[in-house]
């Protein structure tokens, strides 16, 4: 099965942010996805946060589990 | 208005205030030092006689028509060549001066057809005027003698025509051709009797390196260069002055017609743009306004398998109305959306978002910037707070060091190209980074000192490297930094790093450490050192990043703020930069502000009546992606053909073809309206009303040359769409709609149709304190308080070469096509490009037997298309180039989902192919050569 768009989407914001510090880069790629994405997005990244989509990088993972 | 004649003063103005008096024919004139006698005598209103002469040129002094005589002076010297001096006193219509001008004229004349004006001509030939002026009325000479009468026209161009036997060798093409568009293709062959205006080595202008620029026909004073449109059509009578179409230069253009036909469009000189230069797509590519591909009348189908039928625009509207609403109440407010345009007045973007967000009540708004320069919205906006370049075009000509980044003006944005060659031809210092060699590196009379030919998708450890450079040796602006910015010192420490170096970027990027250390010096040191920069920056999964990373390098050297300086995106389409001010994109209100901001919201709800989403809506690929999982049903385009120009087109067709409607207003049918339900017939720049907004944020005038050809403006179809679903949305003319723009848009709070027919045009922001506009930014302050330095570690892209797809390819466009083609593909322009060709370097093609001309096939992990191979030392090994000027090649195919990380702007640079022979061309050549097989695998 394709991964999902989302998960790819967030795994390269999550590239871009993952020299900062943990908070902070946590923080960071939420922030973005809250600023950019639309809320459906949002919620199909949140519950496959949930599941723990196995495609979803740590840094990407933490940043979709505070958006909930 | 009538035809207009812009005033010639015949030689170019001078700079510094004028401070030198001279007298010319009793009238007194004060005039810049260095101010030829020939200007301040036109300044003065007295018009000497001239043929070499043009404002737009430097004087040349070979016509002897402009003779003058200098109290105190001896003989009768040229005035064109002639400065100015204190106290000079000069008589320009002494008998004396009169006899010698008529001899002259006599001369010529004995050499000229007599019936270039009753004959084909335009009946603007100076020559022929100027005979008058002097009083020859009889020749002497006759033309018995040997003349050059005899000579065959060169018709090669499809545009114009060069007819020697009008041509008087003044060298006001060959001038134009060097001095203004920097091409240097004409030349005067020959000595005395047998000189004559030829193209490269006695090539027609085809043969040539011609450009077809038009510059040289606009110079001639004779009809020996001339439009074929005024065979044609005859002499314009009223002209209209508007803004060309096609890229992000915005060039002012006078429209000139006869009735309601353009016989040809003349770059005007008042514009402050392009100021009387233009290129072969604004000066003669327009004839696609009246091409019989255009669809006039709405047309609708049920499904996409059935046939169009032409219906009455009360239908189409009803119908895109009815089903619009249908599928909201079906599958929800957010199931529908729109797309906006660049090639469409801001007028008409406008209301095409406020009806996504008030008759749709959505932010499913979005816009063809997305694909181009999303990233420069958001990487200008992170570090200096605008979405927007810094400069005017005319900062040019204060740089010492001009970088350009990822762009090929000469192709891309060749007016501006054209301005930047003249100033690099004066002395300034050309630094290029890009993969291919392209024209600019190495040009007549300008070279790059540097050519930093870097691997495709390394851009920010390129411009890391230079900021590491100005960082580690101290060539930073500690003072500008300290006052003018934030996150210097942290930013700093980041970018010291070793793996930022020269040194340990040359094995990511191919780049030579001592190239790119000796390039980041020059840059840093300039003094003024400019960055100009294009799609080859934002179409990577770090343009964002990279947009932030010549940011920061520009402010840490204190490259911001004044003239000569700079972060320049050159911009694609026409109006990128206004479909994006005006609030195209999901998140951001006009004047790029969030829809979370409640404030702002509020004041758009309140004029609106309605309330606004406070969530970001789709941008385009996620619409795509979300009508693949069946939330996103029905489209509504305007004036992009997405299912072309977007990448991964397997993708986008079969995104188009979920949606329940899909709706296309567009000029053409294309390859878009294949899976539209509702075509709505567009409007040409010919016939808009509105404005665009160029690359340097200057807010020009679309003028209507005539009515709509469709019957209804692009904005009325909006409204009444927005009407029939309910919303109350209704203008009476288009300059309201900009009246709203101005209430609604700080930075274009002082804009109006008067203030634009008053001053000609303005660059935003334009409001109280900036009555007249803002050439050049940031330059007290950013505008966001202080410049910020964002870190940018360098991310590889996910694209990667593999043995299956060895090569890398990037997308780019040519000077005689534009975008998608719909428009220069229904010109005589296709006399350039015909088709998509494959640039490939030559080990890459003979390691796959390929030929100049052979047709290959192209192929990605997403798709595979055909096109003709053309073998090209410029581009590196490993790497290969083409267009998607054709939909027949439809390079879009094998382009990747990839995407910038911030925007989700196509990464179109950088996509991992593998290159072959056709196979059937493989079989035929053969048999037909009988080479070895296993030489041509691929």
């Amino acid at each position: 099965m394709d991964t999902p768009s989302v998960v790819r989407l967030a795994n390269d914001i999550a590239d871009q942010f993952s020299h900062r510090p943990e908070p902070a880069a946590v923080e960071a790629v939420a922030d973005h996805v809250r600023k950019f994405w639309d809320p459906r997005m949002r919620e199909q990244l949140m519950a496959l946060a949930r599941d723990g989509h196995v495609d979803l990088q740590p840094l990407a993972l933490r940043a979709a589990r505070q958006l909930q | 208005m009538s035809l207009l004649k812009e005033p010639d003063y015949g030689t170019p103005a001078r700079a510094g205030e004028a401070s030198v008096q001279v007298e010319v024919d009793g009238r007194c004139v004060m005039v810049p030092e260095g101010t030829s006698v020939m200007r301040a005598a036109a300044l003065a209103g007295i018009d000497i006689p001239k043929l070499c002469a043009t404002d737009s040129l430097e004087a040349f002094g070979s016509c002897r028509m402009c003779l003058v005589e200098v109290d105190g002076g001896r003989g009768t010297p040229a005035s064109c060549t002639t400065p100015v001096a204190s106290g000079m006193v000069v008589r320009t219509g002494t008998p004396k001066l009169e006899k010698l001008r008529r001899s002259t004229m006599e001369l010529y004349m004995s050499d000229h057809p007599l019936d270039c004006i009753t004959g084909s001509g335009s009946g603007r030939c100076d020559l022929h005027d100027l005979a008058d002026r002097v009083g020859l009325y009889h020749m002497r000479y006759g033309q018995q003698g040997v003349n050059h009468l005899h000579e065959e026209p060169d018709s090669s161009n499809p545009y114009f025509d060069f007819d020697q036997t009008k041509c008087i060798v003044c060298s006001r093409c060959v001038r134009a051709c060097s001095e203004i568009q920097g091409t240097f293709a004409l030349t005067i062959s020959g000595r005395g009797f047998d000189s004559s205006v030829a193209a490269g080595a006695n090539e027609t202008f085809m043969e040539s390196e011609c450009v077809s620029c038009g510059a040289c026909v606009q110079a001639c004073p004779t009809d020996a260069l001339q439009e074929r449109t005024i065979v044609e059509l005859g002499m314009p009578t009223r002209t209209v002055l508007t803004t060309c179409a096609y890229c992000g230069v915005g060039c002012s253009f006078k429209a000139e017609l006869k009735g309601d036909d353009v016989v040809r469009m003349v770059p005007h000189k008042d514009g402050g743009a392009n100021e009387g230069h233009s290129c072969v797509k604004g000066r003669f590519a327009f004839g696609y306004a009246n091409h019989p591909d255009r669809v006039l009348k709405p047309l609708v189908r049920e499904s996409i398998a059935d046939e169009w039928r032409e219906a009455e625009w009360d239908e189409a509207i009803g119908l895109v109305a009815r089903r619009m609403r249908e599928i909201q109440a079906e599958h929800g407010r957010g199931s529908i959306g729109g797309i906006t345009s660049s090639r469409c007045t801001n007028e008409e973007v406008y209301v095409v978002q406020k009806m996504v967000r008030a008759a749709f009540g959505n932010n499913n708004v979005d816009t063809c910037a997305r694909v181009c320069h999303s990233p420069t919205g958001y990487g200008l906006k992170q570090t200096f707070g605008t979405s927007a370049g810094t400069q005017d075009f005319k900062s040019v000509d204060q740089a010492d060091v001009i970088v350009v980044i990822g762009a090929n003006p000469t192709d891309g944005h060749p007016v501006f190209a054209s301005r930047m060659k003249r100033r690099l031809r004066a002395g300034a210092t050309l630094i290029v980074v890009d993969p291919r060699r392209i024209d600019l590196v190495r040009t007549p009379h300008v070279e790059a000192a540097y050519h930093l030919q870097l691997a495709p998708g390394t851009n920010v450890a390129v411009v890391n490297a230079f900021a590491h450079v100005a960082v580690t040796e101290e060539l930073f602006a500690a003072d500008f930094v300290a006052e003018r910015c934030e996150g210097f010192e942290e930013w700093a420490e980041f970018i010291a790093r070793p793996e930022n170096s020269p040194e340990a970027v040359e094995a990511i990027t191919g780049v030579p450490a001592d190239q790119l250390r000796a390039a980041a010096r020059l840059y840093a040191t300039g003094p003024n050192s400019a960055i100009y920069y294009g799609l080859g920056v934002t179409e990577h999964s770090q343009g964002s990043t990279m947009v932030m990373g010549m940011a920061n390098l520009a402010m840490a050297t204190g490259n911001v703020g004044r003239e000569g300086v700079g972060v320049s995106p050159l911009r694609g389409q026409n109006n990128v930069q206004g479909s994006c001010d005006m609030g195209s994109f999901p998140h951001e209100l006009p004047g790029y502000r969030h829809v979370s901001d409640d404030t702002v919201r509020g004041q758009f709800e309140e004029l609106w009546g309605t309330t606004i989403l406070s969530e970001p809506g789709l941008r385009i690929p996620n619409m795509f992606d979300a009508a693949l999982d069946g939330t996103f049903k029905a489209l509504y385009v305007q004036g992009e053909d997405i299912a072309q120009s977007d990448p991964n087109i397997t993708h986008v067709h079969a995104a188009l073809a979920a949606m329940d409607l899909v709706v296309v207003q567009d000029l053409f049918l294309n390859e878009t309206s294949k899976f539209a339900h509702v075509l709505l017939p567009a409007t040409s720049f010919l016939e808009k009303d509105g404005t665009f907004t160029n690359a340097e944020r200057r807010i020009n005038r679309v003028r209507p040359v005539v009515g709509p050809k469709t019957g209804k403006h692009e904005w009325e179809i909006v409204c009444d769409i927005a009407q029939a679903m309910g919303y109350d949305m209704h203008y009476d003319s288009t300059s309201q709609i900009m009246d709203e723009i101005a209430a609604t848009t700080p930075t274009f709070a002082g804009v109006s149709f008067n203030l634009l027919d008053e001053v000609g045009s303005v660059q935003w922001p334009c409001n109280e304190t900036a009555p007249l506009g803002t050439p050049t930014m940031h330059v007290d302050g950013f505008v966001r308080g202080k410049g910020l330095f964002v870190e940018t570690p360098y991310v590889p892209t996910k694209e990667r070469s593999t043995r299956r797809f060895p090569l890398i390819l990037t997308t780019g466009r040519i000077l005689s096509q534009y975008n998608v083609g719909a428009q220069t593909r229904r010109t005589a322009n296709v006399a350039w490009h015909p088709e998509d060709i494959l640039e490939i370097h030559p080990h890459d093609a003979e390691d796959r037997g390929i030929e100049d001309g052979d047709q290959v096939t192209l192929a990605s992990r997403v798709g595979e298309t055909v096109l003709r191979a053309k073998i090209a030392d410029r581009m590196p090994v490993g790497v290969v180039y083409t267009t998607f000027h054709h939909p027949v090649t439809g390079a879009n195919v094998v382009t990747t989902e990839h995407s910038d990380w911030a925007t989700n702007c196509p990464e179109y640079k950088v996509t991992a192919v593998q290159v072959g022979l056709r196979r059937s061309m493989h079989a035929s050549r053969e048999v037909a050569e009988q080479v070895p097989t296993a030489l041509l695998s691929d």
